[in-house]
C-alpha cells in the first residue's frame, strides 16, 4: 500500500499531520493602487481531520473567495496554505491539477455537471483524469452513486434528474477519488426544502464516516448543522463557538 | 489518462454537435474534393495528349524554314532539294531512316457540286510512314506517280465528307485544286482532333511534282519531314540534322539558325511541361480552399471553446491536467478534418468518374496520400490555437463563466 493510497482512506494522521488545512495569513487582493479590493486579509485557518467546518457570510463578503483558494482554483495573493501538510505555492498547473484530483472535491451550488453526459460518466470522470482503468472506475463509481442513493439512475443525463438528484450525483463525483477534503459552496442554495434536508442529511452521514468537510453557505441552519462555524465578514475571519 | 479516453471525449464532443461537425468538415471535403478532381483532370488531360502526340508517330521529325533574328545579319537560307539529297546521305546521318521534302499550300477543292478549303501537301511516298499518315480507302501514290508527275490526290476524311458526304468512297472521282484537275485515288483513315500542327483529317496529299508543277512552281520546299530509325534514335538523328543543316546554310551560332526542328518528342516535352504548369495551378487553386476550410475549423474550434468554457473549468476542477484539455481539442479538431479529408477523397473520386469530353480524369495516388496527410497536418495546425487556449483557461474564470 502506497502512502497515496493510506491517504485516500481518509483516517488517521498521515506523516504526522494532523492538520488537513492550515491556512496562515492568506491575503486575496483584486486590482492595484487605488481601485485594489482586499477579498481576504490575514485569514488564518486550521482543519483537523474529520472535522466537518462551515463557512459562513454575506454576499461579498469572502467567503466564494477563500474557497476558491482551498480549492486551488485561485491564487492567494500572499499568505501560506499547506494542504495535507504540502505548500500549494510550489506546484505548477499540473501538479495542482493532481491535487484537485486525488485530495479535493468539489461541490457547486449550480451542480456543474457536464450536459449531455451520463450520471455515472459524470461521476467516472475524475477517475478518467486519474488513470484508473475502465472496470475499476465503472464499480466505483456505482458504489458511489449507491452511497448517495442513486443506484437505478445512472444512465440518466442531468437534464432527466431533479436538482437534488443533480447536486448528488455530483457529491458522488466529489466523493468517487476518496479526497482528504470535501469543498462546497453552497450545495443547497439551488434546492427547495426537502431536497435540501436529503443534501444535509447525506453531509451529516458522510461526516459521521469520518470525511473532512468544508462547507460555504450564508443560510444559519446549514451552518447549524456542522462542528464549527466560521464567520467570514470584509474579509476577515472569525471564530464562534463549537458545538 | 490514456488516449483512448481523450479520443473518446473528443468524439463526444464532435457527436454532441453533429450538425456543426459536419458543416465544419464540408470545408475541409470540399478542399480535398477539389484538389483530387483538379489534379485528375490534369493528369487525365495529360495522359490523352500523350496519347495524341504518340499516334503523331514518335519517329517523325519535322523541319521547317525560320526567320533568323536581326541579329544574325541574314535574312537566312531556304529549305531545298539540296537539303533533302544530304539529309538522306547515310553516311552524315545513319540515324535517318528517310527524309520526304514536302510543297504546301492552302487551296479550295472543288468537286463540281460542292467546295471546301485544304491543305494541299505535295510529297513523296515516305511521307505516309514519316508522318504517320494512314491510307483508309484506295491506294497512296508511288514512286513512279511522282517522277511522272502524275495528278493523283488522297482525301482527309474531313474533305472527303465535305465533298462527296459524310463516309462516301470517293476513289475513281475528279476534283479541282485551284482549277486543276486531280484523279482521286484514297481517302486517309480517320485521325481524330488536333494532332500536332494541322489536323491530317484536313490535308489532302499529291505527289511533290505533281503540286509544285501545277501548283506551287519548283522553288523552295515549305518543310521536310525526317523519320528516324527508332524512337530511341531520335535525339541522335536530330544533331544530325542540326549539324548537316548548320553546315550546308553556313551557320556557327545555333541562336542564329534559319530553320528549326520539330519533333514528337519535343511536342511532348513542351506539353508535358505546359500542362504540368496548369496542374500545379489547379492544385494551387484547390489548396486555397482547403487553406479556407481549415480556417473553418480554427472558427469552429475556437466558438467549440467559448461555449464549452463552463465545461473546462469543471473538468479542470476535477483534476483534467492541461494536457488532457488540449489533447481533447486537439484531437477534436484532427478527426474533423481527417475525417473531411477521407469523404473529400471520396467525393472527389466519385468526381472523377464522370467523362469530361474526349478523355477521363485519372485520379493521382499521390494526389490520394497527400490530401490524407494534408488534412491530418490541417487539423493539428489550425485546431492548435484554440486548443491551447482551451488548456490555458484559469480554472476560476472557467467555472465563473455562466
Amino acid at each position: 500500500m502506497t502512502g497515496r493510497d493510506a491517504e485516500r482512506s481518509g483516517a488517521g494522521p498521515i506523516n504526522g499531520v494532523e492538520h488537513v488545512l492550515d491556512v496562515r495569513k492568506l491575503s486575496k487582493v483584486y486590482g492595484a493602487g487605488e481601485t485594489a479590493v482586499h477579498a481576504l486579509r490575514d485569514v488564518d485557518l486550521t482543519v483537523r481531520r474529520g472535522e466537518y467546518v462551515a463557512v459562513i457570510g454575506q454576499s461579498g463578503s469572502g467567503k466564494s473567495t477563500l474557497l476558491n483558494m482551498l480549492g486551488c482554483l485561485d491564487a492567494p495573493t500572499s499568505g501560506r496554505y499547506l494542504l495535507e501538510g504540502l505548500d500549494v505555492a510550489y506546484l505548477d498547473e499540473r501538479q495542482q491539477a493532481v491535487l484537485r484530483n486525488r485530495q479535493i472535491g468539489f461541490v457547486f451550488q449550480a451542480f456543474n455537471l457536464i450536459p449531455r453526459t451520463t450520471a455515472l460518466a459524470n461521476v467516472e470522470l475524475p477517475l478518467v483524469y486519474a488513470g484508473v482503468g475502465r472496470r475499476v472506475r465503472r464499480d466505483r463509481a456505482m458504489a458511489a452513486l449507491a452511497l448517495v442513493g442513486l443506484q437505478g439512475r445512472e444512465d440518466h443525463r442531468p437534464n432527466q434528474l431533479s436538482g437534488g438528484q443533480q447536486q448528488r450525483v455530483a457529491v458522488a463525483r466529489a466523493l468517487v477519488t476518496g479526497p482528504a477534503l470535501l469543498l462546497a459552496d453552497e450545495p443547497t442554495g439551488n434546492l427547495d426544502s426537502r431536497s435540501t434536508a436529503d443534501a444535509l442529511a447525506l453531509f451529516d452521514r458522510l461526516h459521521a464516516s469520518g470525511r473532512t468537510i468544508v462547507l460555504i453557505t450564508h443560510d444559519d441552519e446549514v451552518a447549524a448543522r456542522a462542528e464549527r462555524v466560521v464567520v467570514v465578514s470584509d474579509g476577515r475571519l472569525s471564530e464562534t463557538a463549537r458545538r | 489518462m490514456s488516449v483512448v479516453e481523450i479520443v473518446r471525449f473528443a468524439v463526444r464532443g464532435l457527436v454532441a454537435n453533429r450538425l456543426r461537425s459536419l458543416l465544419t468538415m464540408l470545408g475541409i471535403i470540399i478542399g480535398i474534393a477539389a484538389v483530387i478532381l483538379l489534379t485528375a483532370l490534369g493528369n487525365g488531360a495529360s495522359q490523352y495528349i500523350q496519347g495524341q502526340i504518340a499516334g503523331l508517330g514518335a519517329n517523325s521529325i519535322t523541319i521547317l524554314p525560320r526567320q533568323p533574328p536581326e541579329s544574325a545579319g541574314t535574312s537566312g537560307r531556304p529549305l531545298t532539294t539540296g537539303d533533302v539529297r544530304a539529309l538522306a546521305d547515310p553516311q552524315g546521318a545513319p540515324d535517318v531512316a528517310s527524309v520526304s521534302p514536302v510543297a504546301q499550300l492552302s487551296a479550295s477543292v472543288d468537286a463540281g457540286r460542292s467546295r471546301t478549303d485544304a491543305t494541299v501537301v505535295g510529297s513523296t511516298p515516305t511521307y505516309f510512314p514519316g508522318a504517320n499518315v494512314q491510307i483508309g480507302t484506295g491506294r497512296a501514290y508511288t514512286d513512279a506517280d511522282v517522277e511522272a508527275g502524275r495528278k493523283v490526290i488522297l482525301l482527309g476524311r474531313t474533305v472527303a465528307d465535305d465533298l462527296f458526304g459524310v463516309g462516301s468512297d470517293p476513289v475513281g472521282r475528279d476534283v479541282l485544286v485551284r482549277g486543276v484537275p486531280f484523279d482521286v485515288i484514297g481517302t486517309l483513315a480517320p485521325a481524330g482532333q488536333g494532332q500536332g500542327l494541322s489536323n491530317p483529317d484536313e490535308n489532302v496529299l499529291a505527289p511533290i511534282t505533281a503540286v509544285q508543277g501545277s501548283l506551287t512552281g519548283f522553288g523552295d520546299l515549305s518543310q521536310i519531314v525526317v523519320q528516324a530509325r527508332s524512337t530511341e534514335a531520335q535525339a541522335a538523328a536530330e544533331s544530325e540534322i542540326n549539324s548537316i543543316l548548320d553546315r550546308r546554310h553556313g551557320i556557327e551560332e545555333p541562336d542564329n539558325r534559319d530553320y528549326q526542328v520539330l519533333s514528337a518528342r519535343q511536342l511532348a516535352d513542351v506539353l508535358d511541361d505546359t500542362l504540368g504548369a496548369f496542374t500545379l495551378l489547379l492544385a494551387a487553386i484547390a489548396a486555397i480552399s482547403l487553406v479556407v476550410g481549415g480556417i473553418g475549423i480554427t472558427n469552429i474550434m475556437l466558438v467549440s471553446v467559448t461555449e464549452r468554457t463552463r465545461e473546462i473549468g469543471i473538468r479542470k476542477a476535477l483534476g483534467a491536467p492541461p494536457s488532457a484539455i488540449l489533447g481533447q481539442f486537439l484531437v477534436e479538431s484532427i478527426i474533423l478534418s481527417v475525417v473531411g479529408g477521407m469523404l473529400g477523397v471520396a467525393v472527389g473520386y466519385a468526381g472523377t468518374l464522370v467523362p469530361l469530353g474526349d478523355f477521363r480524369p485519372v485520379v493521382l495516388p499521390s494526389a490520394v496520400v497527400a490530401a490524407v496527410a494534408v488534412s491530418a497536418a490541417i487539423g493539428i495546425f489550425f485546431g492548435a490555437y484554440p486548443a491551447r487556449r482551451a488548456a490555458r483557461l484559469r480554472p476560476i474564470e472557467a467555472l465563473r463563466r455562466e
